[in-house]
């Protein structure tokens, strides 16, 4: 266990931790904006799923890292449209309509993949981005500040979402479709655009966490989320639906994760250990998150269809 | 001219009757109820065709096979019962060979073959039948050539610790492990640090587990099953020479791949076929090994491999097949 508590363990493993807790806190923000208009999206991991696949795919094609990211953007954009008319328009049932997303999200890109690449290949990764001046700090520059330009964009998204949502007239008025939708509408607030531009911010940012997600690896592989966005779903609840609280609840995920994998390579916990360590990230980030997350509620006309009839 | 007719008639009758004789003859001849009598071959696996790993292994095994047959693919199917229910639906379709690639399908196998006598299952990696007529096992003995990259990875490793990134602790990933760990000790390696994931397919774990043994002074590394992709770009990001297994992997890493064990299946599965042929649908257990070719280590000549450590794996591989080396399993 000594060898774990040396610095350069240490600093690994933090960074170890925010560099897994990115693809989540990018999908879990872009939740949180779209439940805080009413509207529940299970489909997230698909959309992750097919956005990883085009940012693969577009980076494999032209060598560049930010056409792959746009392609991202874009992927998570179209799908957040597809599932808009679904859900607005068709007024269809939220949950259901999530999961068929999911499900297109992962055969298509599934199929795209054996398509048009078939063996994996492996493209360029992110590069490290040294922070001025804060890179420098001993060990917490290393830790925190030597990370890729997702992983910053991620966590800058958190006060910008905080910022989005509390002061902002748009911000104002997702609450409000997510709380009451008929009072909004009697006051004006067309809950439609509303709820179609939450959804299209929310599907934007699961575009980028699977941006994130395989142009951080480097790779890309059928299932390559293996239900990360199902996770990620999960912490907006466990985060009370605040951008701190699933940052917190994202974080913790990462770095029990992050310890687990360390303490696995330096045979503090022994081979014979592993299938209860596997477990451990989950369990520790519920139990805690169950105990220390400040009690929310759900934003009231969650999952609901909105109808002026 | 009836009486000259009366000869050609009959000529042509006992022709016609030679031909249709022939053809019958030709029929129980084929092996195969495809076209031509190409044996319809079906494989049921976990993870994609092209995972340059496992999967991969078995459904490039099926295409070198010496003889026609159809091949049919249902692959992905990492919920069993999704499995279950292919692996049924070829035999309802009359596929001759059913090979289902996984350990974790064998529940479903011992419900599903009794009902299809004439069918012959293939199923692995397994050490047994479960008792059934109609299944072939089959099992690669991965240690054997684990022990040959663990001996590769201890020859190149300057500070003598070694990285393994493994999946689930079940099947051939731990033999190969075991081997390679014991090829490593026994050829100087001071420490091998596994870890194991947790999971076949998470190819973010694997890379995070390999940046882990980065930090703990790890030199040179391997691991095995399909999320390995993950561990590999890690460590072609760090320069760190990689050992692969159950398929090729240099062209993740042209450069630092040093060798890979490929599994030849086509080796147990041409054994398998000619015992069909026979009329042995099942019931016999195949290993590959790298006495009977069915394991190979295929070494990259893009990695300036030292000869000294070339000449230590040849004398590994000679030292397994002739015996005189124990990989512990």
């Amino acid at each position: 266990m000594g060898d774990f508590f040396t610095a350069s363990v240490l600093v690994a493993t933090i960074a170890s931790g925010v560099r897994l807790a990115t693809p989540y806190l990018l999908a879990g923000l872009g939740e949180t904006i779209g439940q805080k208009s009413g509207v529940l999206n299970l489909g997230v991991d698909g959309v992750m799923q097919l956005s990883a696949f085009f940012a693969y795919y577009t980076v494999l094609k032209t060598g560049n890292l930010w056409y792959g990211s746009l392609a991202a953007i874009g992927v998570g954009l179209v799908m957040g449209l597809i599932y808009a008319v679904i859900t607005i328009e068709f007024e269809a049932t939220q949950g259901i309509s999530g999961i068929g997303i999911f499900i297109l999200g992962l055969g298509l890109s599934d199929l795209l993949f054996r398509e048009l690449v078939g063996t994996p290949k492996p493209i360029r990764r992110l590069p490290s981005v040294d922070i001025p001046l804060l890179s420098d700090i001993p060990k917490v520059g290393e830790a925190l500040f030597q990370h890729n330009l997702l992983t910053y964009t991620a966590f800058v998204f958190v006060p910008l979402s905080v910022l989005l949502l509390s002061r902002t007239t748009f911000g104002l008025n997702v609450r409000a479709v997510g709380e009451n939708p008929h009072a909004a509408d009697s006051l004006g607030v067309s809950v439609e655009r509303t709820r179609y531009a939450a959804i299209l911010i929310g599907n934007a940012m699961a575009g980028l966490a699977g941006a994130a997600l395989v142009l951080g690896l480097g790779i890309f592989q059928p299932n390559l989320t293996q239900g990360l966005g199902f996770i990620a779903v999960a912490l907006v609840y466990f985060g009370s639906w605040r951008p701190a609280g699933v940052m917190a609840g994202a974080l913790l995920y990462g770095m029990v994760n992050a310890t687990v994998l360390q303490w696995k390579a330096l045979n503090i916990i022994p081979v014979s250990g592993s299938v209860l360590a596997n477990m451990a990230p989950a369990v520790i980030t519920i139990v805690a998150l169950a105990f220390l997350a400040r009690r929310g509620s759900a934003p009231a006309a969650l999952s609901q269809p909105f109808s002026r009839h | 001219m009836n009486q000259s007719k009366r000869p050609a008639l009959k000529l042509l009758l006992a022709l016609l009757a030679f031909v249709m004789v022939a053809a019958a003859c030709g029929d129980s001849d084929t092996e195969g109820s495809g076209e031509d009598g190409a044996l319809r071959i079906a494989i049921v696996a976990p993870s994609a065709s092209d995972d340059l790993a496992f999967t991969q292994s078995m459904v490039d095994a099926v295409n070198a096979l010496d003889r026609p047959f159809e091949l049919e693919i249902t692959d992905g199917t990492f919920v069993v019962e999704d499995a279950a229910a292919a692996i049924r639906g070829y035999a309802e379709d009359g596929v001759d060979i059913v090979i289902a690639h996984g350990t974790q399908y064998g529940g479903s196998l011992a419900e599903i073959a009794p009902d299809f006598p004439e069918t012959t299952f293939v199923w692995g990696t397994s050490t047994d039948t479960q008792g059934l007529d109609n299944v072939f096992a089959y099992n690669p003995a991965a240690d054997e050539g684990g022990y040959v990259n663990g001996v590769l990875a201890a020859g190149i490793s300057e500070s003598g610790v070694i990285g393994v990134v493994g999946p689930i602790e079940a099947g051939d990933a731990v033999t190969y492990i075991g081997g390679f760990e014991a090829g490593a000790l026994a050829s100087g390696a001071s420490s091998v640090n596994i870890t194991y994931t947790g999971s076949f397919g998470d190819v973010t774990l694997a890379s995070e587990a390999a940046q882990a043994h980065l930090t703990n002074g790890v030199d040179v590394m391997t691991g095995t099953a399909q999320m390995v992709v993950g561990a590999v770009s890690v460590a072609t990001a760090n320069d760190i020479p990689w050992l692969a297994t159950q398929a090729d992997q240099t062209s993740l890493s042209p450069g630092l791949v040093v060798a890979s064990q490929v599994y030849r299946w086509e080796v147990v599965l041409e054994e398998m076929l000619d015992l069909r042929a026979d009329g042995t649908v099942g019931g016999q257990v195949f290993e590959l090994t790298l006495e009977n070719g069915g394991l190979v280590i295929e070494f990259n000549d893009g990695f300036d491999l030292p000869s000294e450590v070339r000449d230590a794996a040849d004398a590994a591989i000679e030292g397994i097949k002739d015996g005189s080396i124990d990989t512990g399993f």
